[in-house]
């Protein structure tokens, strides 16, 4: 079946959804490939990336167009004329066949596209520019083009002079809308790929830039201006995004997130370096960058806090500066702070947190208090899967192990304390759990360990055959 | 002697002057342990704005974890505490719980763990850490021997905790001690709790403490017991002998004596 043909094909009267075998008794020396529709949108969204230069409001038409929503940015570039002159030549470069056109609403620019590629429609002239085009160039599904040809409705211009109601009675309300649309009555609104961020900044060049240092310079410089622009309306940045166009359409984004709002350029300048410092995959300039943009995507309006006289406070900022340096260079999910969870299952007792978002939350947190003038109760080393011990015998029904094998490692039990029975929370989860009876062992080296019996004796444990089993043992964690 | 030379010499002597004077400034502050031979030995405790060492074998890992929650715990006083740790770390020893911490009677709530997936990251993480004076003290949990960590890794942290006045405490699990610019280094091994019937409840925790290097006073070897409730070490209490039994991989108690006194 074919996915898709150029115009050399579309000539011989080849069309999509031709099985292929047809297509080769039409043509017996056609040029074939696989179709890989991943790689197709993989390309599509490197393309959406590339007009991210034009504007931040792209959206992905799939499987092959784009909507670029340019409200207010063509005279950045000369006039609408110029800006789809300058797309359609660098696309073009690239190797890419590009059909676009601007128009009053989304879906009659892409109608147009399909018919007049390079045509600028101006508001309100939409129903005079695309009313003698076919059906098919709206878009519809292929039963409503179908039946709207059966109905004798060539054009938009005959669809459009039927009443709405007729339209919607026949076709649906779907596509009376997209009729709607097209002839410039109401726009759907676009989704674009990213959220539009609160501040963007930017630097083109007319040489491309590659050296480290020229884009360091660049970055503190654009980190300036952001915050002079963020400052007059009392915001700080909680997300930054720095953006880098490569000249040959690659571009690559670095993302850094703060614990809070980001008020000065020196700590932005910072926080990049760090995090471009540690990419796994540097940033490659190939031949230079021709565009940096710097932009916030999530701000905070900032409190500004008397500093000078409480120590305390200038401590908790520091902390966070240093937990957002280190978020930046190895990642925020890997500096956390912990949370006491309302549960007696100890590897669920605790929940690390990212430290960026859960700051205060954890400072404030209340935790259980300790038994006074009692030993720890719990181990220091918790293992995240308890480990599996082998135990030769130990009293029965409930008592704890003379002996246990760890580790390839035989420990003679000297001194032990327990059991502490914890039983499982039959009311959260689903699925037998069994009860553990914990105990606190000491063995002949001085060394302590925790450890339980997974189910009670004779209780709770059965093997194939549904005979009562020999529960198992294992260390769940280490005493200091 | 010409005139020329002894003023060459002057400067030298100066700069020698100059730079054992900063070490004095930096070292006056000290945290008393609690364990009264401890901290005569330390000449009143443990140096703030330093490195400090302390090593174990692979399954006293725990032991020398408690040891390290205890100097963190007397060091830091109401100051958040980072702790550094390898990913390969937790595998091997577990994962440090803040329920056991709490336990020992430190507070959670200070405590922000960074979880470096490898020793180089660990490295940098506790270098970055060690210059922030907001932290009372950094942990740094390595596993293994590492190539890494070498004299001019060691000088850098050494040099970010003078400048900033943070303490900083390397805990090597399965290393063999090697020449650094620690302050002290210690080796760590779980002591028994006291003698009384078999069977029967254990204490606070014990760790029987080696000190092996220590560059302002003597080393030695002795018996401390953490006090959870106070939040500080002390003498082994209940104690009627010296060490219950020394196993035979431990050096024998002459050299300790020579060790000490030397």
């Amino acid at each position: 079946m074919i996915h898709a043909l150029d115009e050399a094909a579309e000539r011989l009267g080849l069309h999509i959804g031709q099985p292929l075998a047809n297509a080769r008794a039409m043509c017996p020396d056609l040029k074939v490939f696989d179709a890989d529709v991943v790689a197709d949108a993989k390309t599509l969204s490197d393309i959406a990336d590339w007009c991210d230069r034009f504007t931040p409001l792209v959206a992905l038409d799939a499987p092959h167009g784009l909507f670029l929503d340019i409200t207010g940015c063509a005279h950045l570039f000369g006039g609408e004329a110029a800006l789809l002159q300058t797309l359609v030549r660098a696309l073009g470069r690239q190797g890419f066949v590009v059909s676009a056109a601007i128009a009053g609403t989304s879906v009659c620019a892409r109608t147009l596209t399909r018919q007049a590629a390079g045509s600028i429609v101006a508001d309100g002239g939409e129903a005079a520019a695309i009313d003698r085009f076919p059906v098919s160039a709206l878009g519809a599904d292929e039963a409503i083009t179908t039946g709207l040809r059966r109905a004798g409705l060539k054009t938009i211009g005959d669809v459009a002079s039927r009443t709405p109601s007729e339209i919607t009675a026949r076709f649906g309300a779907r596509f009376s809308t997209l009729l709607a649309h097209a002839l410039g009555q109401g726009d759907a609104p676009i989704s674009p790929r990213k959220p539009l961020p609160d501040y963007i900044v930017e630097k083109r060049f007319a040489e491309p830039i590659a050296t480290d240092t020229m884009i360091a310079m660049t970055l503190s410089r654009l980190a300036n201006t952001l915050i002079v622009a963020m400052e007059k309306q009392g915001k700080g940045a909680r997300r930054l995004e720095a953006a880098f166009f490569r000249t040959d359409g690659v571009v690559r984004a670095i993302t850094v997130e703060t614990g809070r709002p980001v008020t000065r350029s020196a700590v932005i300048d910072r926080l990049f370096r760090e995090r471009l410092d540690a990419l796994a995959d540097p940033l490659d300039p190939g031949f230079g960058f021709d565009m940096v943009r710097l932009s916030a995507s999530r701000t905070e309006i900032v409190v500004q806090e008397q500093r000078d006289l409480d120590a305390h406070i200038h401590d908790n900022d520091e902390l966070a500066a240093l937990i957002d340096r280190i978020a930046a260079r190895i990642g925020g999910k890997r500096v956390v702070v912990h949370l006491p969870q309302d549960t007696h299952i100890p590897e669920q007792a605790v929940l690390a947190a990212p430290a960026q978002h859960h700051l205060a939350a954890a400072v404030q947190a209340e935790w259980p208090a300790r038994a006074e003038s009692e030993p720890p109760l719990r181990p220091l080393r918790l293992f995240d899967q308890p480990e599996p011990v082998s135990v030769p015998f130990a009293t029965v029904p409930d008592g704890p192990p003379h002996q246990f094998t760890w580790r390839r490692a035989k420990h003679a039990v000297v001194r032990v304390e327990g059991p502490e029975r914890i039983a499982m929370e039959w009311w959260r989860q689903d699925g037998k759990q069994l009860t553990r009876d914990y105990f606190r062992i000491e063995d002949a080296e001085g060394l302590r360990f925790w450890i339980f019996r997974d189910g009670l004796y004779e209780g709770e444990v059965f093997d194939a055959d549904g005979e009562p089993a020999p529960p198992r043992w294992y260390v769940h964690g280490l005493f200091a | 002697m010409s005139g020329a030379r002894m003023s060459a010499l002057a400067t030298l002597r100066s700069q020698i002057e100059r730079i054992e004077t900063a070490e004095v400034v930096h070292h006056h502050d000290r945290v008393a342990l609690g364990h009264g031979e401890v901290d005569r030995a330390l000449k009143g405790g443990l140096a703030r704005a330093a490195i400090h060492e302390v090593f174990c074998e692979g399954r006293q890992g725990a032991a020398a974890t408690g040891f390290v929650t205890g100097l963190a715990g007397r060091v830091t006083t109401q100051r958040p505490l980072l702790w550094v740790r390898q990913d390969f770390s937790q595998i091997e020893t577990g994962a440090l719980s803040m329920s056991g911490l709490a336990e020992l009677g430190l507070d959670p709530r200070r405590v922000v763990m960074v979880r470096a997936a490898d020793v180089e990251s660990a490295l940098r993480t506790s270098a970055d850490a060690l210059a922030c004076d907001a932290l009372g003290a950094v942990v740094l949990e390595l596993w293994g021997e590492t190539r890494q960590f070498d004299l001019v890794a060691s000088r850098k942290l050494t040099l970010a905790a003078q400048g900033s006045g943070v303490t900083g405490l390397l805990l090597r699990m399965a290393a063999q001690p090697l020449p650094s610019t620690a302050e002290t280094r210690w080796m760590l091994r779980a002591a028994h709790s006291p003698p009384g019937s078999a069977w029967s409840a254990w204490g606070a925790p014990r760790f029987d403490v080696e000190l092996l290097r220590n560059r302002h006073g003597p080393c030695g070897r002795w018996i401390m017991e953490w006090k959870c409730d106070e939040c500080q070490f002390s003498e082994p209490s209940a104690y009627p002998q010296p060490v219950a039994a020394t196993p035979a991989h431990r050096p024998d108690p002459a050299v300790l004596q020579q060790r000490r006194a030397g």
